[in-house]
């Protein structure tokens, strides 16, 4: 792929496209980001039968990740897309990362936050194992 | 005198020229998909507030998920996804007929997505698992189990709504396709439902493991 040039500030004229704004990504790339899903996928299942301790959220979360961008970056083309468009989908990602972060560390933090009448309040802070 | 010019007919008057009408069409899909980030982010969100409060409820409730389904399901949308992309593929390219052949193979891969999505849930509904008055859960806090339920149900909900209204749209996209509305110059709209489906993919791949795979 080392044609392709980075992502310029308008690749509808980008000299390697032969019409308006198609970046046309060979087929062998397709067929192995698709393969490198289907491994990947096969590696998050082998993995959660393995006990990591803490580890196998991460691990599970690291690897939908990976997913997650090369179907982001080569199916949905954003690596040769304006970088205004890994800009707009870098802050949906901020902000859900600051909605999490943010919540969690307030639900983790403060005192029982599920009271039930009828059940003992769930421990706080790290899962009991 | 410039309106009376030829031009595409796919040309809106509002913008110069196809690569500007495009850019801003492309631009806007990308605002809608960060919003539906947003949209299913407080699902997550929800989901990861629970978890981290009944991390036992949750593996155990979990457990009454047939994973084999679900990595089958994955393979099935990523599958589907590559599907897409070689539809988009063939736009660029101009192959009408491959255009066509490969958004009916997406269709079909969605269908069975959502075939296998229908067993999995009458499974449920049969074992007692849909929240609700009947809802039965043996194997310990049965009232967190059936908060991990309700995410369940929510939130591959809400990602088989998304295909539901996707596979229409995949319908209509191939029909124009088929009558050779799109060219290499103008398939705006086959790299925008592609987005879309893309996206969709994305969701269940952080689903798959999120519910299936649960350690515990």
């Amino acid at each position: 792929m080392s044609e392709h040039e980075p992502s310029a500030a308008r690749p509808a004229h980008d000299a390697h496209e032969g019409h308006a704004g198609d970046h046309v990504v060979a087929v062998p790339v397709y067929l192995a980001v698709f393969a490198a899903l289907m491994v990947l996928t096969i590696a998050t299942v082998a993995a959660s039968r393995v006990d990591l301790g803490p580890l196998n959220t991460p691990v599970a979360l690291g690897i939908a990740v990976t997913k997650a961008l090369l179907v982001i970056l080569f199916f949905m083309h954003v690596k040769w897309s304006p970088r205004i468009i890994a800009l707009v989908l870098a802050g949906a990602f901020v902000w859900l990362f600051h909605m999490i972060a943010g919540t969690g560390a307030d639900y983790l933090s403060r005192g029982p936050v599920d009271p039930r009448p009828d059940q003992p309040v769930a421990p706080l802070g790290p899962p009991p194992r | 005198v410039a309106g009376h010019e030829a031009h595409h007919p796919a040309l809106q008057h509002h913008f110069p020229d196809l690569p500007t009408q495009k850019e801003a069409a492309t631009f806007g899909m990308w605002v809608f998909i960060a919003q539906e980030v947003m949209f299913f982010g407080g699902l997550f969100l929800t989901y990861t507030i629970y978890r981290a409060l009944y991390p036992e409820a949750f593996a155990a409730a979990a457990h009454h998920l047939d994973w084999k389904l679900g990595a089958f399901n994955t393979a099935v949308l990523i599958g589907s996804s590559l599907t897409m992309a070689l539809a988009v593929h063939a736009a660029a390219l101009g192959h009408r007929k491959k255009i066509v052949g490969f958004l009916a193979a997406t269709i079909a891969l969605g269908g069975v997505f959502l075939g296998i999505k229908i067993v999995e849930y009458a499974d449920k509904f049969h074992h007692h698992l849909v929240p609700g008055p009947n809802f039965r859960f043996e194997g310990g806090d049965a009232r967190a189990a059936q908060t991990f339920y309700s995410l369940y149900f929510a939130m591959t909900g809400l990602h088989a709504l998304h295909m539901i209204i996707g596979i229409p749209i995949l319908a209509t996209i191939g029909f124009f396709a088929w009558r050779g509305r799109y060219s290499p110059g103008y398939h705006t709209p086959v790299e925008l439902t592609g987005l879309y489906w893309h996206f969709v993919d994305i969701i269940w791949i952080f689903l798959f493991p999120l519910l299936y795979l649960i350690h515990g």
